[in-house]
């Protein structure tokens, strides 16, 4: 096989500028590939990142039904304390989760005492929901806004959507009166002091307010412990849809007076429309890798067509000479895929300089509401060896049919071939 | 009994609808060791016949023995074998392997056909090389040399698996006359230190007579047979 090897070899030094043309096709074409990998996916992975750990939490537990009239925050549809406990017990005993975030969602009315403004909050308990979304203080900016600690939330405390308190002219440490019907239609209201302003994001939940859960109770009229959301974190991102189909099966034990189940459970695809461009992207992702196997295929085998008909003379002689069918065959495909792997190591390492290039060049972009977004594509080293395993099988695909149009050439013909 | 017998051979080509009858009842016996021609004008069935016989061409009837083998019905894969390992070619054009040098076209059957290890046979090769008179052109590429001596690596070639029999279609063809000459007496030197039966066509008349036994061909038959060994 080395025999061959070494043939085949020389073969392609024989042709260097159709070889380095081939090449550099397969090459520029894995550069393609990984280089848009590596962006794509770190731009996936960032604001996957930044949508589940500072809104949404990986998974989230509401009451039946809620999901579908979410726009509206229904009061109507909270989970009340009976069942927020034997919730909590579920969650806690579930060792794939890391932490859970009690929230009551609402909309109400906003006022600076000059202006008012429709406003949707969250009534969280500060601790928990820092554990669960954690990049949410990362959003919230206090009274200094260069100081690394978060604002605090306690009781007649609010964080205020930055866009709300630019419109409304609010600062921190400003009073406001939030006014909410609650769901029995009655009126109420409270003041409170604003302890932070907290960053737009884009998608469900971006644009939301904040204020400590027993304040939301107060508003609301509501008795402590009722909730209508529950953000989970969990130890394993890469577990989610697992952990969601084990959380739903034993959540569906807690049937209601219709034997319906109280419960559902929604992983942050389900809830983010980010979702769908993470979707988007994987079909890129997958039409670049198509584009690159045609490519390598188109190129590999014109390449390799070529040389068979321009050699028919030289495949008669060794033909002649007593070289067997397999041999020949052998010879061709291995020129093939010694261009596939050429273009594969090399498109790899070319590939992977210009990712590190990127890094150290820091990508700054801004998307919907979030602006200095850094990017920092990195690539999985698996996803590099596939793709370059994918190059290599397809340049050795495509030089079967080349390979097996020189092993069946009839010697006496191939030699008569001008 | 005959090293090589053609008998009652018939080659008809089809070109379209058109058939062409390129041998007709070709009846040839070639003797172990001896030193062939086969003559005629271009068209006569010449190479057709050094086809045949190099078994790269099967008839459309009538057979072929080799060494007792009948080899007229072998598939290609036995034929492959077979040329392997019973027979050597030495082609008008040469036809070395361009990307490799003189020593390694020689080597090529060797390591190729024969699957020998290349440290058992350099020793085999260099001698065949001194012996054709290029020894001093081993390590260049065939496009680096003449003719000539292209011509003498592949008659080194042709003789390093020490093959039963040696085709040679047309060597000289290609060659000016003293060139062809030098090759004539080379592959006649080769015949007699390597116990090789050496075949082959040539429409020079100049170095027909370097033949011991001439095959005339014209329009697919044999017109003649001249045994010269006694002139020769």
């Amino acid at each position: 096989m080395f025999k061959i090897a070494k043939i085949a070899y020389r073969n392609l030094l024989r042709y260097t500028r159709r070889t380095l043309l081939t090449s550099s096709l397969v090459i520029i074409g894995i550069v393609t590939v990984l280089v848009f990998i590596a962006v794509a996916g770190s731009f996936k992975q960032l604001m996957v990142g930044q949508i589940t750990d500072s809104m949404l939490g990986h998974l989230q537990v509401h009451r039946k039904g809620y999901v579908a009239s979410i726009e509206n925050s229904p009061l109507n549809l909270n989970l009340p304390a009976k069942q927020v406990a034997k919730l909590e017990t579920v969650l806690a005993e579930d060792k794939s989760i890391e932490s859970y975030s009690l929230r009551l969602k609402f909309g109400g009315m906003l006022s600076n005492f000059t202006e008012t403004s429709n406003i949707r909050l969250n009534g969280i308990n500060p601790e928990q929901e820092l554990k669960t979304v954690p990049l949410l203080a990362q959003r919230i900016t206090g009274i200094d806004p260069e100081s690394p600690e978060t604002p605090s939330l306690e009781i007649g405390e609010i964080w205020l959507p930055e866009a709300l308190a630019k419109g409304l002219k609010i600062k921190v440490g400003a009073q406001v009166v939030l006014v909410a019907t609650n769901k029995d239609g009655s009126v109420n209201g409270i003041p409170l002091a604003v302890s932070g302003v907290i960053g737009s994001m884009t998608g469900p939940g971006g644009r939301d307010g904040y204020l400590n859960i027993k304040d939301a109770y107060q508003l609301l009229r509501i008795k402590a412990g009722e909730v209508n959301e529950v953000a989970i974190r969990l130890n394993d991102f890469e577990q989610m849809n697992l952990s969601s189909i084990q959380l739903t099966q034993t959540l569906s034990e807690f049937k209601n007076k219709k034997d319906k189940p109280v419960f559902e459970v929604h992983t942050w695809q389900k809830l983010s429309p980010f979702s769908n461009i993470a979707k988007i992207i994987d079909l890129l992702t997958l039409f670049v890798k198509i584009i690159l196997i045609a490519i390598v295929l188109v190129s590999i085998m014109n390449v390799m067509l070529m040389a068979v008909y321009e050699r028919i003379r030289e495949i008669g002689t060794i033909a002649a000479m007593g070289t067997s069918p397999r041999k020949i065959w052998s010879l061709f495909l291995m020129e093939g895929l010694f261009l596939g792997i050429f273009g594969a190591v090399s498109g790899s390492l070319i590939s992977l300089g210009i990712i590190q290039y990127l890094n150290w060049q820091q990508i700054v972009f801004s998307f919907g509401k979030q602006d200095a977004l850094v990017l920092s594509p990195t690539i999985a080293m698996s996803e590099v060896i596939i793709t370059a395993v994918i190059v290599i099988v397809i340049s050795a695909l495509a030089s079967l049919q080349p390979a097996v149009k020189a092993s069946r050439l009839e010697p006496v013909d191939a030699l008569g071939h001008f | 009994m005959p090293f090589v017998k053609l008998n009652n051979i018939y080659k008809t080509y089809k070109m379209g609808d058109v058939s062409i009858k390129a041998l007709k009842n070709v009846e040839m016996e070639i003797e172990a060791g001896s030193f062939v021609s086969i003559v005629g004008p271009s068209g006569s069935g010449k190479s057709t016949v050094l086809n045949l016989i190099g078994c790269l061409d099967q008839p459309t009837s009538g057979s072929i023995l080799i060494e007792n083998q009948q080899v007229q019905d072998l598939n290609k894969k036995q034929r492959a074998d077979f040329r392997g390992q019973n027979l050597g070619f030495v082609f008008q054009n040469f036809n070395l392997i361009p990307v490799l040098s003189v020593y390694e076209n020689v080597e090529y059957p060797l390591l190729m056909i024969k699957n020998e290890d290349s440290k058992n046979h350099r020793e085999r090769i260099l001698s065949l090389l001194d012996a054709v008179g290029v020894i001093d052109q081993k390590d260049k590429r065939p496009h680096q040399i003449s003719g000539g001596q292209m011509q003498r690596v592949a008659v080194a070639r042709a003789l390093v698996t020490q093959p039963k029999i040696v085709i040679a279609d047309e060597p000289t063809a290609n060659l000016d006359h003293d060139t062809a000459f030098k090759i004539i007496d080379l592959m006649k030197r080769m015949k007699d230190q390597e116990k090789t039966t050496f075949v082959f066509s040539t429409h020079d008349p100049k170095i027909i007579g370097e033949a011991e036994i001439i095959y005339t061909l014209e329009d697919g038959t044999i017109q003649n047979r001249e045994d010269r060994r006694d002139n020769v």
